[in-house]
């Protein structure tokens, strides 16, 4: 029987943006990390290069200051017409600190590939696949990159941007040839109209 | 309720009557007719087969997406389905004869949902509930199949989204409506073959 | 041997297919394939408006619709950087409870009736009934509700609302007593849910697990009382926390205790909104995103325009992004906007709970029999409409 932990801090938290960025600049002085800044940017989200990004999730996983234990979320975006195109986006979150940081890549368009992260939180697994979906997206390393939404043999990545919607025309008569109303004389058959009440 | 005044301690109720004494000057084949007639019943095949097929239908348990929901509920202690003869959901098509298909049917479920229908024993019937099933609903994209009437033959569209369960408690007695006039195909007969007159040499 | 608990199965709730490979009865691995409901959502979403993305939410997990559509609204707040206004929140808790309430008693329900207790399906969609009559009296829909907006709500909650609500929470604690005679000390329900489906503090953490699967596993981490929103550090509950190893049956007394916290947060709140007044503001004043109410626009030209460029073309966020996320029943469900400022955003991601959840169920079942497969997957609490979006 494991005991439950210790009640987790409320509301504040002890860890702020600038002391993450302290943190990691302090470890890795000579990768470029730089925070994305802009009117609306919510969150704390920081810019890591691609060949280190396992190294520094290792570290913010495992420094006791910073304590990044899960992994919540990896997302993938497509910004078309800025190179570089791609970006994954990862959200992280320490329980013992109660933060929440977002690290961000930067990828390419011809041969998008990032080094997967299942070997730091075994959660990435299915969000790496859900990218690779949608975006075409390589995760060098991990142990199954398959499909995982969309069916298995489906040719082309559906959330780019070029993919179309698949929108399928509704089937009027001023789009549709040879499709015509119905005969009014039917209409004799509907039922008379009925007055409603309202209670 | 005690042995002395009650020899039968199983009867609770009253006796049953007696039936009358037949009137006099009847034959025995005429109360026979008689008794017949009173608990007898007159049908074509076809009438007495549909009324079966209609009051007892066993829909399989096909839940995909919200619809699926209200189709729990229609189950539940509110809106009853047992009223109607439908509240024994079967887990397998075989032993099914309904199938309300409840829910967006995504294109990596199409072929599961057509296997299925082909597993059906006939005679099958298919209920589209909801907007989703019927014609694709609010997602009209790539992922959704745009109408389940594109893969399998469908009887009844219940709308909605999702449909209350009294909208699919209709669409149920619709079918029954539907079964209670159809016509029942009792097979082909076994023809007897006629013998060849040509003589064998 | 491989067996296929295929995608139209009674117990899977939903279309989920587990490819199980066997020794005998003994699972040594299970392979869970999903993708049977994919509707497209994040993709639909860039093509429509904030608004518009509303009643796609209530599709997702459709359990919990009031849920969906308030993480999806405070994260476009967030965006926009706009609150609305306290009378609005106490509102949006109210329903958020009584969503957490019905969301649990399907999953009690259809968890119960897996393992072979029939009745307790009926006692609890009883109650869900109720509920679902209240969402239909508060926005006229009983499931695909779209009631809470992007700065506010839909419409003002109708006269007796509060009544109804006050009555249902007073009568709430005795069902789940109902419940928890039916099954808490039944030797046949201990047998098939104690220390059946173990899943470590340290797997549920590196796996990524919220909510109450977490809880359940001895972690004490809710984000109605560590990363508070919607005015919850202002109301006095608990968080219930599993103390046997995180086994079926901790998760289904975490989420029992959830019920009985749900009931006592909705008390509150609605003592907070009779406070507040039974009419009143609710939706925020910043036209700029949020519309009008009716009487303004019938009476004020300028109220008039918003409303029509709001309608028309959608509200214009700045450029930028933002994750919000928040405690919903299954677990931690969050929405990832990143806006270009037009009304359209230009990604919407869905971090949902249920997805992460299935991903532990190999490391639940390994070594197990196959009858526990299915009080497994029962007590993760998935809903395929949230797993597949």
């Amino acid at each position: 029987m494991t005991a439950p932990t210790a009640a987790l801090p409320g509301v504040a938290t002890t860890l702020t943006p600038e002391r993450i960025e302290e943190r990691l600049r302090v470890r890795f002085p000579d990768v470029t990390i730089r925070r994305q800044t802009g009117e609306a940017v919510r969150d704390h989200t920081l810019y890591v290069p691609a060949d280190q990004l396992v190294e520094i999730c290792t570290f913010l996983r495992d420094d006791p200051e910073l304590d990044f234990a899960m992994l919540s979320w990896i997302a993938g975006v497509d910004y078309l017409p800025r190179d570089p195109r791609f970006e994954v986006v990862y959200g992280l979150l320490s329980l013992a600190r109660n933060a929440r940081v977002n690290l961000k890549v930067a990828l390419g368009e011809e041969h998008p590939r990032v080094p997967s992260v299942t070997g730091v939180w075994p959660t990435a697994d299915w969000h790496e696949r859900e990218t690779y979906d949608f975006y075409g997206i390589e995760f060098s390393g991990h142990p199954a990159l398959t499909r995982i939404l969309l069916p298995e043999d489906w040719v082309g990545w559906p959330l780019r941007k070029d993919s179309p919607l698949g929108y399928e025309e509704v089937a009027f008569t001023h789009n549709t040839p040879g499709r015509t109303v119905p005969d009014p004389k039917l209409k004799k058959l509907a039922p008379k109209k009925v007055k409603y009440r309202a209670h | 309720m005690t042995d002395e005044k009650n020899p039968n301690p199983f009867r609770t109720l009253a006796e049953p009557p007696k039936p009358a004494p037949p009137p006099q000057g009847m034959s025995e084949e005429d109360t026979i007719r008689e008794e017949l007639e009173r608990g007898v019943l007159f049908s074509s095949v076809e009438k007495m087969v549909n009324w079966a097929r209609a009051n007892a239908i066993w829909p399989l348990g096909f839940g995909l997406a919200c619809c699926a929901i209200e189709m729990m509920a229609i189950v539940g202690p509110r809106f009853d389905i047992s009223r109607f003869g439908a509240e024994v959901f079967r887990a397998s098509p075989r032993q099914a004869d309904l199938m309300i298909v409840a829910g967006r049917v995504s294109i990596k479920m199409a072929p599961v949902l057509r296997q299925l229908y082909d597993q059906m024993p006939d005679p099958k019937w298919v209920i589209s509930m909801g907007a989703c099933a019927s014609c694709g609903g609010v997602f009209n994209n790539y992922a959704i199949l745009q109408g389940v009437d594109k893969i399998v033959p469908v009887d009844v569209y219940v709308p909605g989204c999702p449909p209350r369960p009294e909208a699919l408690i209709h669409g149920i007695m619709k079918l029954q409506e539907k079964i209670l006039t159809s016509r029942v195909e009792l097979g082909p007969f076994p023809t007897k073959k006629k013998k060849s007159r040509k003589a064998v040499a | 041997m491989t067996l296929n608990m295929g995608p139209q199965h009674p117990s899977t709730h939903g279309v989920l297919r587990v490819a199980l490979e066997l020794d005998g009865e003994t699972v040594v691995d299970a392979r869970s394939m999903i993708g049977y409901l994919h509707t497209g959502m994040e993709k639909q979403a860039e093509y429509k408006t904030y608004t518009q993305s509303i009643p796609q939410t209530d599709r997702m997990d459709y359990l919990s619709p009031m849920s969906n559509n308030l993480a999806l609204c405070l994260a476009a707040e967030k965006l926009l950087g706009i609150e609305a206004p306290a009378r609005t929140q106490a509102i949006r808790v109210l329903l958020t409870e009584l969503t957490r309430i019905s969301a649990h008693c399907v999953w009690l329900g259809t968890h119960a009736l897996d393992i072979g207790a029939m009745t307790v399906f009926f006692y609890c969609f009883r109650e869900r009934e109720k509920v679902l009559s209240i969402y239909e009296h508060v926005c006229g829909a009983r499931m695909t509700a779209s009631y809470i907006r992007v700065g506010g709500l839909a419409m003002d909650i109708p006269a007796g609302f509060l009544d109804r609500c006050q009555k249902f929470v007073d009568e709430m604690p005795a069902h789940v007593d109902e419940y928890e005679k039916l099954l808490s000390k039944n030797p046949i329900w201990l047998a098939r849910t104690q220390g059946v489906a173990q899943l470590s503090q340290k797997d549920a953490i590196g796996l990524g697990a919220t909510g109450p699967v977490l809880r359940g596993s001895g972690v004490k981490w809710d984000l109605r009382k560590n990363q508070p929103y919607c005015g919850y550090d202002e109301y006095d509950f608990e968080v219930p926390v599993g103390v046997s190893g995180g086994d079926a049956y901790d998760r289904y007394m975490v989420r029992v205790q959830e019920m009985r916290q749900a009931t006592k947060i909705a008390h509150q709140a609605i003592a907070k909104i009779r406070a507040m007044g039974e009419k009143g503001d609710y939706r925020l004043r910043d036209y700029k995103y949020v519309l009008p109410p009716k009487e303004d626009v019938k009476t004020s030209m300028e109220a008039l325009i918003h409303h029509f460029k709001i309608v028309a073309h959608g509200f214009f966020p700045p450029v930028g992004e933002a994750y919000q996320a928040i405690e919903a029943p299954k677990g931690e469900l969050g929405f990832y906007f990143v806006s270009d400022g037009t009304p359209r955003p230009w990604r919407m991601k869905v971090r949902s709970p249920s997805f992460v959840h299935l991903q532990t169920l190999p490391s639940m079942i390994r070594g197990r029999l196959v009858a526990d497969v299915i009080t497994a997957i029962g007590s993760i609490d998935i809903v395929l409409g949230e797993v597949d979006r």
